[in-house]
């Protein structure tokens, strides 16, 4: 279960990052930020040649004791990140990258809304409910 | 003095929507009065943060406490936006109960109050027509009519989208806070595709007709403005209605029984532009195109060729990013055919583009629509879409090869443009339906015998086809000469790859022999 979900704009600011309201969120917001640095790095490792087969899902970012980083970057530099809780051994490769495919698809059909201008704060109602089942699903 | 309660006016505070009718008024006042509503439409784009949307986390609480039926009595009732009043879910045209409200914001709702009031021409009327739990989310005729010409001042095919940048621009017009439309757009799009079919195209209209009257937004889409309902609930005997006719109704051979003999006729032309300029434009990615166009093709046939039914079976199907591929095809072929054909690449349908379009098309759409329909998709390698019954006689004369020298003789037979075989299957299908039998043999005519005996039926329709015959002859003709030169062409340059095969062959075998002899 994603404890934070964040959608990191290509100039590495936040266009979304929901987090479960139970601690201090801001926790939740500094490893958002410090793994974007893991996400730079291993975007450029792969090099400019290999764009087209760069695989979208970047994978494990780093761990920390109690929770996972997880990391995913489309065509169009646009990050997001995932932060999950360790104790939750269940959640699979799988299945984070379901989860990744399904923000992704949510991501595009905010993109299709004509009134959202790309760099905008998220504020899409389908991209909120779709980021809530994320965070409840998996428990 | 709009407050910070205000800003949720957006969404249905209570205070600010007193005398709003219990039906939406008649949206033919709405664009008009859209420049009235500027004062308020200020004081609401002032606290777009305030909307329920900035916070996602609690926005759903505001909808959530306004639930449609209630969608009323919120609207008189004083409380702050927490609990609907337990008023009956109908008035008719109440004034202004600004004072009872008790709102900050009275003065404001007092004064958008009247300016809804003027939009109230019908509402009494209205009252009258809905007593449904969903009311205001009801479209009536004259609204619908409205939007309608409002989708065709847009866009002139009622069957095709509009893109999102041209709804966008004419829904800015509207006033609303941009994170407002940038909800209605998300409610209505139902296929997320950027783009708004007609349905879709009334439901954003309807919301924001509604939102302008103080309706709160609903959370999700009603099911009254729900695209599949939109299209079978207003069949209209207009032009453009009759197309949702044939969407509604899915029965293809209803439209054919209606008028078989034009139709089939017309079918025949709509049929060739409709691949046409699908081939034109990915003339170059064949396979796609053929995959794609199949996959679009028996689709039409089965099911409902409106692109409304194709936005909503692509609605119902998975989720796969390619759907926007296929939905811009059928754009493409609905979109060109009222209006002249957008200008093709000349290679190979320079035919395509002389046809004219607009005679074809607007003596019987519904009839264009249909025809696609009925092709089965048994697919020949050789179509051919001719409409001349000269076609019936050359069918005898089958192969490629013998094209060349059979070229200048028969014309029809040029029909079998193998030239073009990626793009010509997806025309021949539309030809297929009165070809079927024909269309087992490579070079078979399709469709030109029965097709030009119904054909016939019609004068009109026939000196059309006589001439796009005509046209679509010497096309082929030229096509099938091109094609035989090329082949020629290509055998030769295959003798030569031979020869020179051996002759290197023959090389190496010497220098192998040589070898061992400059070694020593």
């Amino acid at each position: 279960m994603a404890v934070c979900v964040a959608v990191i704009a290509k100039e590495n600011y936040p266009l979304y990052i929901r987090s479960v309201p139970t601690e201090s969120e801001l926790k939740f917001h500094y490893m958002v930020h410090t793994s974007l640095d893991v996400v730079d790095e291993k975007i450029s490792a792969m090099g400019k040649a290999l764009v087209d087969q760069r695989e979208l899902y970047l994978g494990l970012l780093y761990p920390t004791e109690d929770y996972k980083v997880y990391g995913y970057v489309t065509n169009s530099k646009v990050k997001f990140v995932m932060v999950v809780d360790s104790s939750n051994t269940a959640l699979r490769d799988n299945e984070i990258r379901s989860m990744f495919r399904k923000l992704h698809n949510s991501y595009t059909d905010v993109m299709c809304n004509p009134f959202y201008n790309p760099g905008d704060r998220i504020q899409s109602r389908a991209f909120d409910s779709m980021v809530t089942t994320m965070m409840i699903q998996v428990c | 003095m709009m407050s910070k309660s205000d800003g949720d006016i957006c969404f249905g505070n209570p205070t600010e929507l007193h005398g709003t009718k219990a039906q939406i008024p008649n949206v033919a006042t709405e664009k008009n009065t859209f420049t009235r509503l500027d004062d308020e439409d200020k004081q609401e784009a002032q606290s777009p943060t305030m909307s329920p949307l900035a916070s996602p986390p609690s926005s759903p609480p505001h909808y959530q406490r306004v639930p449609l039926i209630h969608g009323y009595s919120k609207l008189r009732s004083s409380t702050e936006q927490m609990h609907p009043a337990p008023y009956e879910a109908r008035q008719p045209l109440v004034q202004s109960e600004g004072p009872s409200s008790g709102g900050p914001g009275a003065k404001a709702p007092r004064h958008q109050a009247s300016l809804i009031r003027s939009f109230s021409v019908e509402r009494e009327a209205q009252d009258s027509n809905s007593n449904y739990p969903d009311e205001p989310w009801r479209i009536t005729e004259e609204q619908r009519e409205y939007y309608v010409n409002q989708f065709r001042s847009l866009q002139p095919d009622p069957s095709s989208f509009i893109s999102g940048s041209v709804a966008k621009n004419f829904f800015t017009k509207s006033k609303l806070s941009i994170p407002e439309l940038s909800y209605i757009w998300e409610l209505s799009d139902a296929d997320c595709d950027g783009a708004l079919t007609l349905p879709e195209f009334c439901a954003a209209f309807h919301l924001i007709v509604a939102r302008k009257n103080g309706y709160p937004l609903p959370e999700s889409l009603p099911p009254t403005l729900q695209p599949d309902y939109l299209q079978a609930a207003f069949p209209k005997p207009k032009w453009e209605c009759a197309l949702f006719d044939s969407y509604s109704e899915s029965m293809p051979a209803s439209q054919q029984a209606r008028d078989s003999n034009r139709m089939e006729a017309t079918i025949k032309d709509a049929a060739a532009d409709f691949p046409a300029p699908t081939q034109a434009t990915t003339g170059d990615d064949s396979q796609a195109l053929k995959s794609t166009a199949d996959e679009a093709l028996p689709k039409d046939m089965s099911k409902d060729p409106a692109i409304p039914k194709d936005s909503s079976s692509l609605k119902a199907r998975p989720r796969s990013r390619s759907y926007s591929s296929t939905s811009i095809e059928e754009a493409m072929k609905r979109g060109e055919d009222p209006p002249t054909p957008p200008p093709r690449p000349q290679k190979t349908h320079s035919r395509a583009s002389s046809l004219d379009l607009n005679k074809v098309f607007q003596p019987s759409v519904p009839a264009t629509k249909s025809g696609l329909l009925p092709p089965p998709p048994a697919l020949p390698p050789r179509p051919c879409a001719s409409q001349s019954e000269q076609a019936l006689d050359a069918e005898s004369h089958p192969q490629l090869s013998r094209a060349p020298s059979q070229a200048a003789e028969s014309s029809p037979t040029k029909k079998d443009t193998h030239a073009q075989p990626p793009l010509k299957p997806i025309r021949r299908k539309f030809r297929t339906e009165n070809q079927a039998t024909e269309n087992q043999e490579p070079s078979a005519t399709v469709g030109g015998p029965s097709s030009a005996a119904t054909a016939k039926a019609h004068p009109t329709v026939q000196k059309q086809s006589s001439k796009q015959k005509k046209a679509i002859q010497t096309a082929i003709r030229k096509n099938k000469e091109a094609n035989a030169v090329l082949a020629r062409l290509n055998s030769e340059l295959q003798q030569q790859l031979k020869e020179v095969h051996q002759e290197r062959i023959a090389l190496e075998n010497q220098l192998e022999q040589l070898r061992p002899v400059t070694v020593l």
